[in-house]
């Protein structure tokens, strides 16, 4: 399982990896996003946690179609589920590395990225910890849909349908204890109903992305 | 005699094609006669006017588009337990009534808040949640589509509807809590049920009858059709051959 993890972190920071794909897309949000509002901070910093936190949500669905995709065709896939690793493990792996590659570093940039926005730094920490809590969901849960349309040639609109739907009681968790914080309100409640679910898919996802991925792999 | 012989095929055709034209005909007259009781012989609301009659469609229909994907559920895990292939093709039929019923439930919900609330759409918990149920449908039925093979097909929606589940009822609580934060005034939600008057209560009982009705003389065709068409595509298969 360790191997798998350390050899899919070594392809996704190859070039072409797609390790780059979601950062920049995420950057290319919270760089745009203040053109598009205008310059005025306190106007930012309203909407700032719903932005980086829909930043956040979008990158990750962007490089979801790569968890299983080249590893289907190219077959590895099949070797792994003829391995001695059970493809639950396979399927918590993958989602980790997502996460290791997506999730976390958009987490360790989201200071930088909410000063842009006009965050003041003690009120960063609520997004901080809101998006810790929340991205393993929005990971676990993508690579869920990601086994969903793992057999199929272009199943990039179609994992973005079936994931948007699986993503919105994380967002909405996420995004209220990001703001509740920021507005100075108590943040306990949505923060551990946040955990809750992040550790839910965690607990019955991998399952779900197992059997499907085994009737993929029929 | 026991329940899971209309696994077979062959029977359920039978015993459906028995019961389709009695659950079309009560579900006419119970929706005509409950309809036209609700809109010509009840009186107009004192508050709301004449839209109160909108009640009559828009209950029935989301009542129908909860419970709609409930069966769906409970046939997906009979499907996936029992490998019933009419199972499936029952779920795949209820979803395309399922996905109407959400959207008759959010247009006439509309046309109602229109002049009541003074707004089209407004983002209260029960109206999000009926679009999240929407968007759960258009999901389900996408992947019904975009799968070649039926059986695999099958396999993967159920196990997308049973996963749906957890997380739609999951939004069902996160809209409650995500509006509570927004603005604390409730004043939108009533609880329709609860402060109906009986003039409009039993007008509208009848027609909730007339729909699952309804729903059920639907499925029960949409499932027929499923069969003849996959029992179709074998006789030319063989043909071919």
């Amino acid at each position: 399982m360790i191997a798998l993890i350390i050899r899919d972190l070594k392809i996704s920071v190859r070039a072409g990896g797609g390790f780059g794909l979601s950062l920049a897309f995420f950057f290319i949000i919270v760089i745009f996003f203040p053109f598009a509002i205008g310059p005025d901070l306190d106007l930012l910093s309203k909407v700032a946690p719903g932005t980086l936190w829909l930043g956040a949500l979008l990158a990750c669905l962007l490089s979801l179609e790569r968890i299983f995709a080249l590893d289907f065709e190219d077959g590895t896939l099949d070797l792994l589920a003829t391995s001695s690793l059970p493809l639950e493990s396979v399927v918590i792996s993958k989602a980790l590395v997502h996460w290791l590659t997506t999730g976390l570093p958009l987490v360790l940039l989201t200071p930088f990225f909410g000063i842009l926005l006009g965050l003041q730094n003690n009120n960063i920490i609520f997004l901080i910890i809101s998006l810790i809590f929340g991205t393993p969901a929005l990971s676990i849960i993508g690579t869920f849909g990601a086994a969903l349309t793992a057999g199929m040639k272009r199943g990039g609109l179609l994992l973005s349908i079936l994931v948007l739907p699986l993503y919105i009681p994380t967002l909405i968790f996420g995004a209220e204890a990001a703001r509740r914080g920021i507005q100075g309100f108590e943040t306990q409640n949505s923060i551990l109903l946040l955990l809750g679910v992040s550790l839910l898919s965690w607990a019955i996802l991998p399952f779900a992305a197992a059997s499907v991925l085994r009737i993929n792999l029929r | 005699m026991s329940f899971w012989e209309y696994a077979n095929p062959v029977k359920f055709l039978k015993l459906s094609g028995v019961l389709l034209p009695y659950f079309s005909i009560l579900a006419a007259i119970t929706i005509i006669a409950g309809i036209s009781w609700g809109f010509f012989f009840t009186p107009d609301d004192y508050k709301q006017g004449a839209t109160v009659k909108i009640l009559y469609v828009h209950v029935p229909s989301a009542f129908v588009a909860i419970n709609a994907w409930f069966m769906m559920l409970v046939a997906s895990i009979i499907w996936l337990v029992r490998r019933h292939h009419v199972s499936a093709l029952a779920a795949k039929a209820a979803a395309p009534i399922g996905i109407a019923m959400t959207i008759i439930g959010l247009v006439t919900g509309a046309l109602w808040g229109q002049p009541m609330w003074g707004t089209w759409w407004e983002w209260d918990p029960k109206l999000t949640s009926f679009l999240i149920l929407f968007l759960f449908y258009l999901g389900y039925i996408i992947l019904w589509a975009a799968v070649d093979d039926p059986d695999t097909a099958a396999d993967l929606t159920s196990v997308l509807c049973i996963v749906g589940s957890v997380f739609a009822v999951l939004s069902r609580y996160a809209t409650n809590f995500w509006n509570q934060g927004l603005h604390q005034d409730a004043s939108l939600s009533i609880d329709k049920e609860e402060h109906v008057a009986d003039v409009f209560y039993y007008p509208l009982i009848v027609v909730m009858a007339g729909f699952v009705l309804l729903f059920f003389a639907l499925v029960l065709l949409n499932t027929r059709s499923e069969i003849m068409k996959r029992r179709a595509g074998a006789i030319m298969a063989r043909s071919r051959i």
